[in-house]
């Protein structure tokens, strides 16, 4: 992956270095200072993760004693007066909400990869490129602001239209029925996927560009169209690395916090709508945070930040499957 | 046999203009965001905005200047525990390391760490910094940024120091250098381009980072220069003054914006241009 050359590496390791520097007492212990801060750097860097986890599962010990596993699991009432509180409906708000913006920005991710690869007159490719790379890295709190104080107002022009026509439809027009106030669930979605477009797309970018270009151009030699190489032959060809994208688009949204905070309406309350305000566990917590006046409700927080863990580990161990499996079939196509 | 050339050709022709319409709506959405950001940001641009301090709610004045001070302090001392520590790990990776197990679990680990949600990452400084102090801290909020910005050091550290060339390791083994001098001396100058463009991306990672913020640094009204203590800092600004309903705390949550995302856009030209000059000998 790194492009460098086993070879030499193992050469320079079993030179010996150390034999030779061995009367200079002080270099050495220079070097074995050296070594032993990088062996304690990488140790820190690798510990971090487990720390992590560690920590927020202690801190968040009061609530798990209070209330269980499953019970907070499957508990929707947040009432911070009562002190009884339950996950639910914020690990519905997180799913749902990235499973709008990843059923949103994959479509759209992939057309505008396909596009810049395959479609786009070469003068454009650099510069679209260049600008949706240098867009993935603008700050998740300018999209949440840019959602609430931009596109929620121009949002609440369109949701009645949404709920006239989405709503009247039979079965799904239950999830577009609500009051047009411009945030809420679907708002949510909508910005988390212009959110995680950029990243997905510049992914699919860069591994449709290692298609080996003998491979198309057979394709294309043999009369395929742009369509048929793009989903016949570059697809399958980079199709576990496009899913890795993907997760890793799914990742973000999930656990996203500024974006979805500003626009999500912030409701406890678990509704079919989708126009309807909800939360999400970042949102929550971003939100509740500061004011948790108790042991227990601040400890209830950080046990959703645990169970946001669970959420995202879970997403992760599936991506690890799909890819395995999409990886299969690669080796027996190719 | 001219029905199935027919559509075939119609499918790729509606394939095309759709691709093209998704990339259009992708495109145009993030023009629309970068446009408003300028638009808004450049009307709220304000002198007051560096020279005073937030302003209580009610009054119509401007002042940012508590917060940037705040929010450099926070990124230079995230930047004093994120580098040696990212780039003391990529070099174990990539120096003694190599591909053995143990480095490659490292690596894994990492990449888990690079995408884990920066709202774990706040919770994470909140119990082990915040929970002991008793209070928040802006030492509170540079741990949880240093802990999102060691991971992509890490990497990128790991991988330039891996694109060295192993003949220019060997003759300074063979002028006798000692490891830890061959590599201070030899690999790391020359991969230093790199490195930096690691730790600019990874200051630009952490630029705008306001969810662990809010667990661990909070907020100032005041200017305060005290890293035990909350701080003002320019994403925590923002968060409050967009929800807010005045209109001029709105315009500076606006500046604020713009402010950053400058920043951040000039730090990945800034990351880019080294990295070509990594990639262009090759």
């Amino acid at each position: 992956m790194n492009g460098s050359d086993p070879a030499a590496r193992i050469d320079i390791q079993s030179a010996p270095a150390e034999r030779k520097a061995a009367p200079r007492t002080r270099r050495l212990a220079g070097d074995f200072l050296f070594h032993k801060a990088a062996v304690f750097a990488a140790f820190l860097a690798a510990a971090a993760l487990f720390a992590t986890v560690a920590a927020i599962a202690y801190d968040s010990r009061q609530a798990i004693e209070t209330f269980g596993v499953w019970r907070f699991l499957k508990s929707s009432e947040w009432n911070p007066v009562t002190q009884t509180f339950g996950a639910l409906s914020f690990i519905v708000g997180t799913l749902v909400s990235s499973a709008i913006a990843m059923i949103l920005a994959v479509p759209l991710s992939f057309g505008t990869a396909v596009f810049i690869t395959e479609i786009a007159p070469f003068w454009i490719k650099k510069p679209i490129a260049g600008a949706i790379e240098l867009l993935a890295g603008i700050p998740s709190i300018v999209y949440g602001l840019w959602g609430l104080l931009v596109f929620a107002p121009v949002f609440a022009q369109i949701e009645p239209w949404v709920n006239q026509y989405l709503g009247a439809i039979p079965g799904i027009g239950l999830l577009f029925q609500g009051p047009p106030m411009g945030i809420g669930m679907l708002t949510a979605g909508i910005i988390l996927a212009i959110m995680i477009l950029p990243y997905i797309s510049s992914i699919m970018r860069d591994v449709f560009l290692i298609v080996p270009s003998s491979l198309r151009e057979s394709a294309y030699a043999m009369g395929c169209t742009t369509w048929e190489v793009a989903w016949h032959i570059t697809l399958p060809y980079t199709r576990s690395a496009v899913v890795g994208g993907m997760f890793l688009g799914l990742g973000r949204a999930l656990g996203e916090t500024m974006a979805v905070t500003f626009v999500i309406g912030n409701s406890n309350t678990l509704s079919a709508s989708l126009l309807m305000p909800s939360a999400t566990i970042p949102s929550v917590l971003a939100n509740e945070f500061t004011e948790a006046t108790t042991k227990l409700y601040v400890s209830s927080l950080i046990y959703l930040g645990l169970v946001l863990i669970a959420v995202t580990l879970v997403v992760r161990f599936l991506a690890v499957l799909l890819i395995r499996h999409l990886q299969r079939g690669e080796g027996a196509s190719t | 046999m001219t029905g199935v050339i027919l559509r075939r050709r119609v499918t790729d022709v509606a394939s095309k203009i759709l691709m093209g319409v998704a990339a259009v709506i992708g495109v145009f959405f993030l023009l629309w965001i970068l446009w408003t950001t300028l638009r808004f940001g450049i009307a709220g641009m304000h002198w007051d905005l560096f020279t005073k301090d937030t302003p209580p709610p009610g009054t119509d004045t401007f002042g940012l200047r508590n917060a940037f001070v705040g929010s450099l302090i926070l990124l230079g001392l995230s930047l004093l525990i994120g580098v040696p520590v990212g780039l003391m790990a990529g070099t174990w990776l990539a120096e003694y390391g190599f591909k053995s197990r143990t480095a490659n679990a490292v690596r894994f680990v990492n990449d888990i760490m690079l995408s884990a949600p920066s709202i774990e990452i706040g919770l994470f400084a909140y119990a082990i910094v915040v929970d002991p102090m008793g209070h928040f801290s802006a030492v509170a909020g540079s741990v949880a940024l240093a802990v999102l910005m060691v991971p992509i050091i890490v990497r990128t550290s790991d991988e330039m120091l891996s694109l060295v060339g192993g003949d220019m390791r060997e003759a300074a083994i063979a002028l006798g250098a000692p490891k830890s001098v061959v590599i201070t001396k030899v690999t790391w100058r020359a991969a230093r381009a790199g490195i930096l463009t690691g730790v600019l991306i990874g200051l630009a990672r952490i630029t705008g980072e306001t969810a662990p913020l809010l667990f661990t640094v909070l907020n100032n009204q005041y200017y305060s220069t005290d890293v035990f203590r909350p701080m003002a800092n320019i994403p925590v600004v923002i968060f409050q003054f967009a929800l807010s309903p005045y209109a001029n705390w709105q315009q500076m949550a606006w500046a604020a914006a713009f402010i950053t995302v400058v920043f951040v856009l000039v730090l990945s030209v800034v990351a880019r241009v080294f990295l070509g000059r990594v990639q262009a000998p090759k």
